[in-house]
């Protein structure tokens, strides 16, 4: 038999791709199927076997009030940590791109939260936000102030978690800032210069819309993150006080692992996913179009 | 994508390689018995040096068994890591996991009676051997499904040299709720250096909140596990009492006091007393720049305390020979040599009076009388929280605790929410 040279290539082509198809379909394609398959079933045990049940489980979700408590605060957790990363990291790639002594250590400071793992930073702001000992606290009663219980307190909580989440990745998304800085001509600056453009105006008319791209692969991170980030409720919080510091991927795990109930956190998975997708699709077709690239 | 097949075929790589390695290693061990046992550790210290070097001396002993003990994190952690283990087909023989566990664990069909592994008459005495209250979270239905091991109950922990400084007699805890909220008023300093007292809310709030209860003359559950006694007044008086130590005697800080960083306020001095599990009295012990002392729980209506920490269970995917071999080091770890020596180097509490009874242990307790205070309290002991559902059963009960005591419901509603939730999840099970 011989195989027409188009058809080779169309199987060469193939060949090529089936390592990287067969591993996308057996660890992403196939659990995403396989979760909004398991979300259709009862939770089973030995005695009652796991049946199909329609869409029950999504009406037991919407009456569940934590469901709906964890998705409020997931939204207050990404409106309290994205835009302010995303500055900070703006800010201090500014700081850190122009000549300065000890710039090097400077870019390192920054950067170290993020090499950090999650667990191990819970565990330092742990001892940071305690009442009387932590650091916080020691800082604010130099100053006459009585210790807070910041974890402690329902309405403190999601906020400490958050200071806590942008000092980790602030770090992190400045690095990008950094390199997209670097790429920026400096034959721009020059020519504002002349202009007698204020330093602010050049910013936004001209450094801002040119990290546009950057931007916008941050912001698709930190939205991610915003979601994904849960390690450190495990050692901060777990989810306490009453719920106040939950968030949906943490609610996610309490439900499969700690209840056992795989099929109720294939509900809420399923929500998850299509919430991250809705926001991806949105950042890649409504703000990509206004995005100049070079 | 290059980077992404890079790092698939490194995993493949790695993958095989494991395996092999997994293959060779079973060929040569073929003639032993292997056991896979999973432990966790809920309290700091280097309790995990103590487990291996228990097992070490084990497979000294009996050269005919490998074990592996596992280290696996937390309560929660041993169990996920175990199920999951079974679950993917992985072998595991035996495990200490949460006593609480156990409906959880019977529902999922994970495990096995000891009464259906027990032979001789030997074996079934070695059942009885235990202090009864400790069984109590290992028994139901008429059947013994965990051996207690690490087991532990709450105990007050007080700053003797605060006592003297407060001007209280420092030879003399606080045995009463009274004198217990008389007493943290003295203790308390006005500038927030130093709190009469914490109760820890983060973590196991529901442990704590049994203690509570059961001095208030009321438990938590029936011990079918299908009912919870979540809003009856005595229960609701328990919580409100722990929520008015916080807002009302200003003994404790307001809101939640987190299980995590307990120990070390007490070892700085920022509290005066502590409720927390007998499992730390050995770092205390070791750490606390002053002198302490160890105390039973006080009473209201009467003594109280639940029960904690972690039991030995056998899974129901083993062979005979596996369970023999899981008997043996089951009846190894909980002797009352290594129970006593196990005591000695943790806190936790001997399971047998037969381990009281060794001459180490006598001899270390004639020493540091606190050591006994946890078996001493055991008379009034209770079992912990554990019911069907039991996750998201206790799940109810420390929201409706954190609710209450950061005010953002008064415990009686929170309360009545959680019996109402733990009614609609125990309901197929009456």
């Amino acid at each position: 038999m011989h195989l027409s040279r188009d058809t080779m290539r169309h199987v060469h082509g193939w060949l090529l791709l089936t390592p990287a198809a067969v591993l996308l379909v057996s660890f992403t394609h196939y659990p995403t199927i396989a979760t909004v398959i398991n979300s259709f079933f009862s939770k089973g045990n030995s005695v009652r076997p796991s049946r199909f049940i329609g869409i029950d489980n999504y009406q037991a979700m919407t009456q569940d009030p934590i469901f709906w408590k964890v998705l409020v605060n997931n939204m207050w957790f990404a409106v309290g940590t994205i835009p302010t990363s995303i500055a900070l990291a703006i800010i201090m790639a500014l700081l850190v791109n122009r000549a300065m002594p000890g710039r090097s250590f400077v870019r390192m400071a920054y950067f170290t939260p993020t090499i950090l793992p999650m667990i191990a930073v819970a565990n330092i702001w742990l001892f940071f936000y305690s009442p009387d000992i932590g650091l916080i606290d020691q800082i604010t009663s130099w100053f006459g102030i009585s210790g807070h219980n910041w974890l402690g307190d329902p309405d403190t909580v999601l906020s400490a978690i958050i200071v806590m989440t942008v000092w980790k990745e602030a770090g992190f998304f400045m690095i990008f800032y950094l390199a997209a800085l670097q790429h920026i001509p400096p034959e721009l600056g020059e020519a504002a210069k002349l202009e007698g453009a204020s330093r602010w105006y050049y910013f936004r008319r001209v450094l801002f819309p040119l990290l546009m791209p950057t931007s916008l692969f941050v912001l698709i991170n930190a939205v991610l993150n915003s979601f994904k980030l849960v390690d450190h409720l495990f050692v901060l919080t777990k989810g306490g006080p009453d719920n106040a510091s939950n968030l949906l991927l943490y609610y996610i795990f309490e439900n499969a692992f700690s209840y056992f109930d795989t099929n109720y956190a294939a509900t809420l998975t399923v929500v998850l996913l299509g919430l991250l997708a809705i926001m991806a699709l949105a950042q890649f077709f409504v703000l990509d179009r206004r995005i100049h690239y070079r | 994508m290059f980077k992404l097949i890079t790092k698939t075929m490194a995993g493949i790589v790695a993958a095989v390689c494991l395996s092999i390695m997994a293959a060779s290693l079973s060929t040569a061990a073929y003639a032993k018995t292997k056991l896979t046992m999973y432990y966790p550790v809920a309290v700091g210290g280097p309790l995990t040096k103590i487990v291996d070097g228990m097992v070490a001396d084990f497979m000294k002993q009996n050269p005919d068994i490998e074990v592996n003990a596992i280290y696996a994190g937390n309560y929660n952690d041993a169990r996920i890591k175990a199920l999951a283990a079974l679950n993917s087909g992985q072998p595991a023989q035996l495990s200490v996991m949460f006593s609480i566990d156990l409906y959880e664990l019977i529902e999922q069909d994970a495990i096995v009676a000891f009464d259906d592994v027990v032979k001789t008459d030997e074996e079934k005495d070695w059942l009885k051997s235990f202090y009864p209250t400790l069984m109590q979270n290992g028994t139901t239905g008429g059947k013994t499904w965990g051996i207690p091991f690490q087991r532990s109950t709450i105990v007050m922990y007080y700053n003797k040299d605060a006592f003297k400084a407060a001007g209280l007699d420092p030879e003399k805890a606080p045995a009463s709720w009274d004198e217990l909220v008389a007493a943290g008023k003295k203790l308390t300093k006005s500038d927030g250096s130093q709190w009469g007292m914490m109760i820890p809310s983060t973590g196991y709030p529901y442990w704590m909140f049994g203690a509570l209860s059961m001095q208030n003359d009321q438990v938590l559950m029936n011990s079918a596990g299908n009912q919870t006694n979540f809003a009856e007044p005595a229960t609701i008086e328990a919580l409100q009492f722990w929520k008015d130590l916080g807002s009302k005697h200003k003994v404790m800080p307001d809101g939640t006091i987190e299980w995590g960083t307990l120990r070390k306020n007490f070892l700085e001095g920022k509290t005066a007393i502590m409720w927390h599990s007998t499992g730390n009295l050995t770092t205390v012990k070791k750490k606390a720049a002053f002198d302490f002392g160890v105390a039973m729980l006080p009473a209201n209506k009467r003594r109280g305390t639940p029960t904690g920490g972690g039991n030995f269970y056998i899974f129901k995917k083993t062979t005979p020979e596996e369970r023999s071999a899981s008997m043996k080091l089951i009846k190894f770890m909980t002797s009352p040599a290594q129970s006593a020596n196990w005591s000695m180097q943790t806190g936790y509490m001997g399971i047998s009076q037969a381990a009281y009874d060794t001459s180490e242990l006598q001899e270390y307790v004639k020493g540091f009388p606190y050591a006994a205070v946890a078996r001493d309290q055991l008379e009034f002991a209770t079992a912990e929280l554990s019911t069907y559902e039991t996750g998201r059963v206790r799940k109810s009960l420390d929201d409706a605790i954190q609710a209450a005591l950061t005010g953002s419901k008064t415990p009686e509603e929170a309360l009545k929410e959680a019996q109402a939730t733990a009614d609609r999840l125990l309901k197929p099970y009456r």
